[in-house]
């Protein structure tokens, strides 16, 4: 057999093959390499409907990789330092389901902070397993969760001694890193499998100087964003597994709610970035983290905003800080960063990431140019000079502690009747609220509605969040469970 | 043998100009920089393949955007060129012994150091004691100034490319903190007859005219560029380009030009009809 490597593309490869044997197909998609639909060829590009297959047996099957796939997969883990990885094409959002209902079923425990993703909420929903939650710290001055402190998890273990799994977020959506190594080592000591949500790291693995990835940690499973700053196309995914963990248990979960038509536009993206990453990884991150240093250097020259970065690390809830994020801090101007989020789509044609009551947040990437980020720092230096206010009518508060009441399945799958959400207090939700993005619910299935929260929804409404969850689409109305819990 | 450079105006138009020589071939880190000679236009330079100026009608464009600034304001002591590489502003500007200061923010050095060693007749005056020579970004050197010049002019390539931070809001806000009470903002404004041209030119005059109380636009006939009518962006802060003009004390300095005069100056205000449309109805773009 021969031996594969990192230069190689075995799943593109296999797709170019194909192309020039110009197969006649009888078999679905049904746009026939995009002959039955060239309004969408016109639009996508022959190159890309072309290339717009179904499985067969020269380009593999993602849900029983035997050849191609297999191949392009064990790259992939090599690359990542992982013992298996499987590619993934429901979004990040199906690695990290996946890994909890690879570790826990019904009514297992599972750790967790949090400021977690919508999806590892509702993958409990799925799987019914039950949250322990472990508060992040919170930088006050910031208005921004932080990560698990080291005596915060001991404790959650102390008191779960049955819990099978914890869940680290490696990092959090600002750039925040626990001390995964130290998580580790103490959940392994108990028995306790880690999961990490790797969704906004996939550069830990490839550059320099940079937060130390799940796989070095020796984290069991990591859900690693591809398409986020690996280049692949919005959708693709990893899921990375340690030496512990038995891949075709793995793949078995994967299968319970993974197509069997997966899209090898998605799949053949992670194998080409996969190797440009692995192939040039090392000076792809060294620009990113020099524009982006530079831009933060630049941002904080203008005054009034805060762009923070490694000053934060306080050796707990702060192990690390990822410097190729760009969280800007604008409360002292006076505005919400989600108003300067709006304020330089409308006003200036630049799309950041996200805005939440007190930050911004830039992606920095491989794609970037030097004039774009000229073009970011001055534009927020227009919004000091025309927009600055008094700060004090800006709310001061991101996280907080939430009342559970009852586990995530139990909440959702109960009883329950709609109310306006105002006259909502003290009731349990049977459902989420959040900003879209980051996704970390403000209010989770079983927990209690309090004032504090009202008034947090209220304030997001008021500055322009953008609202979901609910059944109901106007946020007006909300779930609540009845009767008794 | 023919050898014939060919810019494209627009997908459907070609401009085509015989090359006796090329004399120059370089990538700089921003673009492609290349210099010709031709009998009809003398010696040309272009970059990303775009012609920026000829010998033979350099003299419109670079009269145009120094004298009506100049002539509406002749007090002007600082003045900010933004672009500018082959130098044909700047030497119109060392003509006024008035100025002081002279501060270019040019993005491509190599562009400067192409236009020395092969364009003398616009790269004459970047010794000139007054100049200074700034080799960055447009946008990142005006950001940190704040009231600081009488005039900034703005001669920029087109939206794409290296000069697109140019023809932003944040750029001509960013202007406008640079300058003082009585600043004036001149700009290559693009050409209102083919399509993306004009999307270019609305999206700049609604952008300059979001924060300066006065802004005018002005025209010129330039051969070598697209369509051959130009624009230009006249904004002040304070002074009107026609109301303001003190011809006598303009004529009065003796400065010999080719294209410009004092009565040209409040005839290049007057525009085409189906122009004052396009400006008036900015809202749309």
């Amino acid at each position: 057999m021969k031996t594969l490597m990192q230069e190689n593309a075995p799943l593109y490869e296999a797709l170019i093959k194909y192309k020039t044997k110009r197969v006649v197909p009888f078999d679905v998609p049904g746009h026939k390499q995009g002959r039955g639909n060239p309004e969408l060829t016109e639009f996508l590009g022959k190159s890309c409907l072309n290339v717009d297959v179904n499985s067969m047996k020269p380009l593999d099957n993602l849900c029983h990789p035997v050849s191609v796939i297999r191949e392009a997969e064990e790259l992939a883990a090599d690359a990542f330092n992982a013992q298996n990885a499987f590619f993934m094409v429901n979004g990040t959002s199906s690695s990290v389901q996946a890994m909890i209902m690879s570790a826990c079923k019904q009514g297992d425990k599972i750790i967790m902070p949090r400021n977690v993703h919508r999806s590892a909420i509702n993958a409990l929903i799925i799987s019914g397993a039950i949250p322990v939650y472990v508060n992040p710290g919170l930088n006050k001055e910031l208005g921004i969760p932080l990560g698990m402190s080291i005596d915060d998890v001991k404790q959650a273990i102390l008191q779960n001694p049955d819990a099978k799994a914890i869940l680290v977020n490696n990092p959090t959506y600002y750039g925040i890193c626990s001390n995964i190594k130290e998580i580790v080592r103490i959940a392994h000591e108990a028995g306790i499998m880690v999961l990490t949500d790797e969704a906004h790291g996939t550069h830990f693995y490839f550059g320099e100087n940079l937060p130390l990835s799940a796989m070095q940690a020796g984290a069991d499973m990591s859900a690693v964003s591809m398409h986020k700053t690996g280049g692949s196309l919005t959708q693709s995914s990893l899921l990375l597994l340690g030496k512990n963990v038995n891949p075709d248990y793995v793949r078995q979960i994967i299968n319970l709610t993974q197509t069997t038509s997966a899209s090898y536009l998605l799949m053949s993206s992670l194998d080409i970035s996969r190797r440009n990453l692995a192939l040039n990884g090392k000076e792809i991150f060294e620009k990113v983290t020099r524009f982006a240093e530079y831009t933060r250097r630049e941002i904080n020259k203008i005054g009034g905003f805060y762009a923070f970065s490694k000053e934060l690390i306080n050796t707990d809830t702060v192990f690390d800080f990822d410097v190729t994020k760009l969280s800007v801090h604008t409360r002292e101007i006076g505005l919400a960063g989600i108003e300067v989020y709006d304020i330089l789509r409308d006003d200036y044609g630049i799309q950041i990431e996200f805005g939440d009551i007190g930050n911004i947040l830039a992606i920095i990437s491989v794609g970037d140019r030097s004039l774009d980020l000229e073009r970011l720092i001055s534009s927020l230096s227009e919004i000091k000079r025309l927009y600055a206010q008094d700060p004090s009518g800006i709310f001061d508060h991101e996280y907080i502690t939430p009342e559970i009441v009852s586990s995530p399945q139990k909440a959702f799958y109960s009883n329950k009747k709609s109310v306006p959400i105002n006259s909502a207090k003290d009731a349990v939700s049977t459902e989420f609220v959040m900003c879209y993005p980051p996704g970390i619910p403000i209010l989770a299935p079983g927990e209690r509605i309090t004032e504090e929260i009202l008034t947090y929804i209220a304030f997001a409404k008021e500055k322009g969040c953008s609202l979901t969850g609910t059944e109901d689409l106007k946020i007006e109305k909300i779930n609540i469970i009845d009767g008794n819990v | 043998m023919e050898l014939w450079f060919t810019e494209k105006h627009t997908e459907n138009v070609h401009f085509s100009i015989r090359v006796e020589k090329q004399l120059c071939s370089v990538q700089s880190e921003f673009q492609r920089i290349d210099v010709f000679d031709s009998t009809e236009f003398g010696r040309f330079l272009t970059l990303d393949g775009l012609v920026m100026i000829t010998e033979k009608d350099e003299f419109i464009y670079h009269d145009m955007i120094v004298h009506i600034p100049m002539a509406t304001n002749p007090k002007i002591k600082n003045v900010l060129v933004i672009g500018a590489g082959d130098g044909g502003t700047i030497r119109e500007l060392t003509r006024y012994q008035s100025i002081e200061q002279i501060d270019v923010a040019e993005i491509d050095e190599m562009v400067v150091t192409v236009c020395r060693e092969h364009l003398p007749k616009t790269a004459s005056r970047f010794s000139d004691p007054r100049v200074v020579l700034h080799f960055e970004d447009g946008l990142r050197y005006v950001r940190s100034k704040t009231e600081q010049y009488d005039l900034i002019i703005v001669d920029s390539t087109d939206p794409f490319g290296p000069g697109e931070g140019l023809f932003t809001k944040e750029f001509y806000g960013n202007c406008f903190k640079a300058l003082r009470d009585d600043g004036i903002l001149v700009n290559q404004h693009e050409s209102p007859y083919y399509k993306d041209d004009v999307m270019s030119m609305k999206r700049a005059h609604q952008r300059i005219q979001s924060f300066f109380p006065n802004c005018r636009v002005y025209q010129a006939h330039i051969p070598t560029y697209p369509s051959g009518h130009w624009l230009f962006g006249f904004a002040s802060k304070k002074y009107d380009p026609i109301k303001d003009l003190d011809a006598d004390l303009w004529n009065s300095l003796g400065i010999k030009t080719k294209y410009y005069n004092t009565e040209l100056h409040k005839g290049c205000f007057a525009l085409p009809t189906y122009v004052n449309e396009l400006l008036e109805n900015t809202d749309d773009e």
